[in-house]
């Protein structure tokens, strides 16, 4: 009898976990680490969202929900569809409540992709794009935006990636890590590119309301032409603070939605009918939270890349998300070295940019979802770590 | 300007001890416009004083916190000005307001123990001219001063890395 290990799909063990684990590790069993190496907020869920999920509790609402998610749900998310990006969907076929953005980026790339298919990836960006591509049997191509483009992608950069097998393109901003936005103008020109292709876009949208400097986020289904070749994905653990909820939504056609809520179904049920209580609390109510809590984060971050220039570091402005991608070359040190000594020299935690693609190669990626008090030792800190004392 | 100064106020609300650097990288306004603001704020009086929050349980048991409620019989043309004036003007007194409800004025008094306040209480403020009655509170354990929590302080539960 073969051992477990060698019954294994290949695919599944041909995914190779991040070269960065290790350093990962190391990092979490330090004491004293200032962090500014998380993906999630520091602030809580705003306390009436967590009252509406206790108290969806204390009445017993613990079953199941259908499906697509409950229905005031849906509404709710197509409220805030139409109220923040003027975009119109309807609640009843072109909505689905997905646990997490996670799970709606992996049931649409599942959805459309199959042996054969390319799926353009833009990086560096977050790290489950690829490995849920070939999951599927697709092949990535990853297109690696540049610093002075604002690691924006480029419909030069796009043209040149497109083949036969061109299927999907992936949209991931506002980006983790860079920050990058890609407003009306740019992702017009990307739409001018696609038009007369069949490549259809899975947008990832899920920093959209952490979007800064005044101009609102875009979303690519509103450009011409756009919204019926384009699943927009995206979620309440970004926007109020509620990552452990595990809740997110895509939103795209009736066919699209029909066909991913089939994997939905059957890999899912329906998602945590708690979360959705809390969610339409949320969706409902929950518009002054985010701007409190976008304000917070503009400070912190206009502290930390006013810092790192006056430091003497390379920091490309970043308009979303919750991190900066101050570029280390000039100290001479790879990603990983930077990173590395950071953290046993000085108790500071950052990612190196090489966890979100090769071309993270010579940034790092700092999240400002730490307090002022903390960024300002931690700053402090990387001051005495660049004088090399 | 109305906007940055609000929220350089927020800001130094939160903690005073930024320099004022700091202060011009998170404003994203040049160092000389933050000392400016803060000149005026302070010349204007509404920026009245930077100091320390201290938890002197942490420190000593030579410390405790009275809350007093105190009703006072109100002056022809002063008010209650003139008392509450005269009530900041001692030592032990940490804080004075004129309050709505049951009560006239609130003060908030210092002392190293309960005797101490309470004898203060008797022999100088129950004592004065226009004090009806007085009734003292002792504050038997800080939970939050000025926003910061000082017991029971949560840890971060999130971990150092995640992408």
């Amino acid at each position: 009898m073969k051992p477990i290990s060698e019954l294994i799909n290949p695919s599944v063990l041909e995914i190779k976990p991040s070269g960065i684990r290790k350093f990962f590790d190391i990092a979490e069993s330090m004491q004293n680490v200032i962090s500014l190496g998380v993906g999630e907020p520091d602030f809580k869920t705003p306390w009436h969202i967590r009252e509406a999920g206790i108290h969806s509790l204390e009445r017993g609402h613990t079953r199941y929900t259908s499906n697509r998610g409950m229905e005031e749900l849906r509404r709710a998310v197509t409220d805030f569809m139409k109220r923040k990006y003027d975009l119109t969907y309807d609640y009843q076929s072109e909505v689905l409540i997905t646990v997490g953005g996670s799970e709606a980026i992996d049931a649409c790339i599942r959805t459309f992709i199959s042996a054969g298919d390319e799926v353009l990836i833009p990086e560096p960006s977050f790290v489950c794009y690829r490995p849920i591509t070939e999951l599927a049997g697709g092949t990535p191509v990853i297109i690696q935006t540049k610093e002075e483009d604002q690691f924006k992608l480029t419909a030069a950069q796009l043209r040149e990636h497109i083949t036969d097998k061109t299927k999907m393109l992936i949209l991931p901003y506002p980006n983790n890590p860079t920050g990058a936005v890609m407003r009306k103008k740019d992702l017009e020109e990307i739409a001018a590119v696609l038009k007369d292709t069949d490549i259809l876009v899975l947008s990832d949208e899920i920093y959209a309301e952490l979007t800064y400097g005044g101009e609102r986020h875009v979303s690519v289904a509103e450009i011409d032409g756009m919204k019926e070749r384009s699943i927009v994905v995206s979620g309440f653990s970004k926007t109020y603070s509620m990552t452990g909820w595990r809740l997110g939504f895509a939103c795209g056609p009736a066919a699209a939605i029909d066909q991913m809520n089939k994997i939905h179904q059957f890999g899912i049920m329906s998602s945590p009918t708690t979360s959705q209580y809390a969610a339409i609390e949320a969706l409902k109510n929950g518009d002054h939270d985010i701007s409190d809590m976008r304000e917070e984060y503009d400070t912190r971050r206009k502290f930390i890349v006013n810092e790192f220039r006056k430091m003497g570091l390379h920091c490309f402005e970043p308009e979303g998300a919750f991190y900066v991608f101050p570029s280390i070359q000039s100290t001479g040190m790879t990603s990983e070295e930077f990173c590395e000594k950071l953290l046993m020299q000085k108790h500071v935690a950052a990612v190196p940019g090489t966890a979100f693609g090769a071309c993270g190669e010579g940034f790092i990626r700092v999240s400002y979802c730490n307090s002022l008090k903390n960024l300002r030792t931690a700053v402090n800190r990387i001051k005495v770590f660049l004088k090399g004392e | 300007m109305e906007q940055l100064t609000e929220k350089l106020i927020h800001i130094l609300e939160e903690n005073a001890r930024y320099s004022v650097s700091e202060l011009s990288s998170m404003l994203d306004v040049d160092e000389q416009k933050i000392s400016t603001i803060m000149e005026k704020l302070e010349a204007d009086g509404i920026i009245c004083g930077y100091k320390a929050i201290v938890d002197w349980d942490k420190f000593s048991d030579a410390h405790v916190t009275a809350l007093i409620e105190i009703k006072v019989t109100p002056q022809r043309d002063a008010g209650f000005e003139e008392i509450a004036e005269k009530i900041m003007e001692m030592d032990e007194v940490e804080s004075v307001y004129l309050m709505s409800g049951g009560f006239d004025l609130c003060a908030t008094v210092q002392g190293k123990t309960f005797k101490d306040v309470a004898l203060f209480v008797a022999k100088r403020l129950a004592v004065m001219d226009n004090v009806i009655s007085t009734a003292t509170h002792f504050v038997l354990r800080r939970y939050k001063e000025l926003g910061v929590a000082l017991l029971n302080k949560q840890k971060d539960d999130r971990g150092v890395m995640s992408l």
